[in-house]
């Protein structure tokens, strides 16, 4: 009984920011579709995730998953430094995909990284809406 | 009465004034450092560069490079040592400020002194790993207990070894190599 008005505060804490990612995902999917992008598919998302890039400095691949794994819900690693990711799944950690800034950020140099340049507005909308169901 | 009211007028006078030393212990190093843990360089207090620089490696101290090649490293980000950390103009021009207020050259710690004392600033390097104090420090230990690590890899990863790099710490006594332990230069 007495963690009542704990549980309480964190769920009065933790509903607003569920809230939050999915609005932030929703427009980030009407500024893609402004963009010029169609409908969205997650499994068309997934299969952007899992695809290898070849870079064309040192002809080695890459992908999303070299760095966040094959598994969103464990936490990734910096192929490089090698310094620990948090989990990309909203259900494991909820802050993901909850601040529009910080998707913005990450597609544009991930993307830079992975494909050598920015995403399209579908591409990334794909993957949004893969992400957001992991 | 007398005499315990003057000791403890005197205790507390010695108290408080290390505190303040503690304070600014970068400008009253020599004279106060017996009373600190030693701090080799500045620690990384600004949350915004924690989190912008910090997500992908070690939020480095400002301290460990001068001024110049800070500059040179956030004129790149596009091509940050082969990755991309482009950052908004607004952000990068705050985390500029905020690096060259605190580059080497501005600091009195120790060790931001001895990386100064050892670089030539017109051609610093961009790297840590490459400044010659740096080397120095590093050029005993045999590459199997770095690159040879699986925990460690690469000398860029410094809370490998130095558990407090963040804070500023990398005193010998602190070291602990993954899988070997402590390190007697």
């Amino acid at each position: 009984m007495k963690y009542t008005i704990p549980i309480i505060i964190i769920l009065g804490l933790s509903a607003p920011t569920v809230m939050a990612g999915t609005t932030t995902v929703e427009q980030l999917l009407e500024s893609y579709r402004q963009q010029g992008a169609h409908e969205f598919d997650n499994r068309a998302g997934e299969k952007f995730w899992q695809q290898s890039f070849r870079d064309k400095k040192n002809g080695k691949t890459r992908s999303c998953t070299s760095c966040h794994t094959q598994n969103l819900s464990n936490p990734g690693r910096h192929v490089k430094t090698r310094k620990r990711i948090e989990p990309l799944s909203p259900t494991v950690n909820p802050e993901r995909l909850s601040d529009i800034r910080k998707v913005k950020k990450w597609f544009r140099r991930n993307c830079k990284w992975t494909l050598g340049r920015e995403c399209t507005a579908q591409e990334k909308g794909n993957v949004l809406l893969y992400l957001q169901s992991q | 009465m007398k005499t315990f009211t003057v000791s403890l007028l005197l205790v507390f006078t010695l108290l408080t004034s290390g505190c303040q030393a503690d304070d600014d212990y970068g400008e009253h190093e020599e004279g106060w450092r017996f009373l600190h843990k030693q701090r080799d360089v500045a620690a990384v207090e600004d949350p915004l560069y924690k989190e912008e620089c910090g997500s992908c490696h070690l939020a480095y101290p400002p301290g460990l490079l001068p001024g110049s090649s800070w500059e040179k490293i956030m004129t790149r980000l596009d091509d940050h040592f082969g990755d991309n950390a482009e950052l908004e103009p607004a952000v990068q021009k705050r985390l500029t400020t905020y690096l060259l207020m605190h580059s080497a050259e501005r600091s009195d710690y120790r060790r931001s002194r001895r990386i100064m004392r050892s670089t030539n600033e017109a051609n610093a390097p961009l790297r840590i790993t490459e400044l010659r104090y740096f080397k120095h420090e590093h050029d005993e230990i045999p590459p199997r207990l770095i690159t040879g690590n699986e925990k460690v890899s690469s000398l860029s990863n410094c809370n490998a070894c130095h558990p407090r790099a963040e804070q500023g710490f990398f005193s010998d006594r602190e070291i602990r190599i993954p899988g070997y332990g402590a390190w007697d230069d």
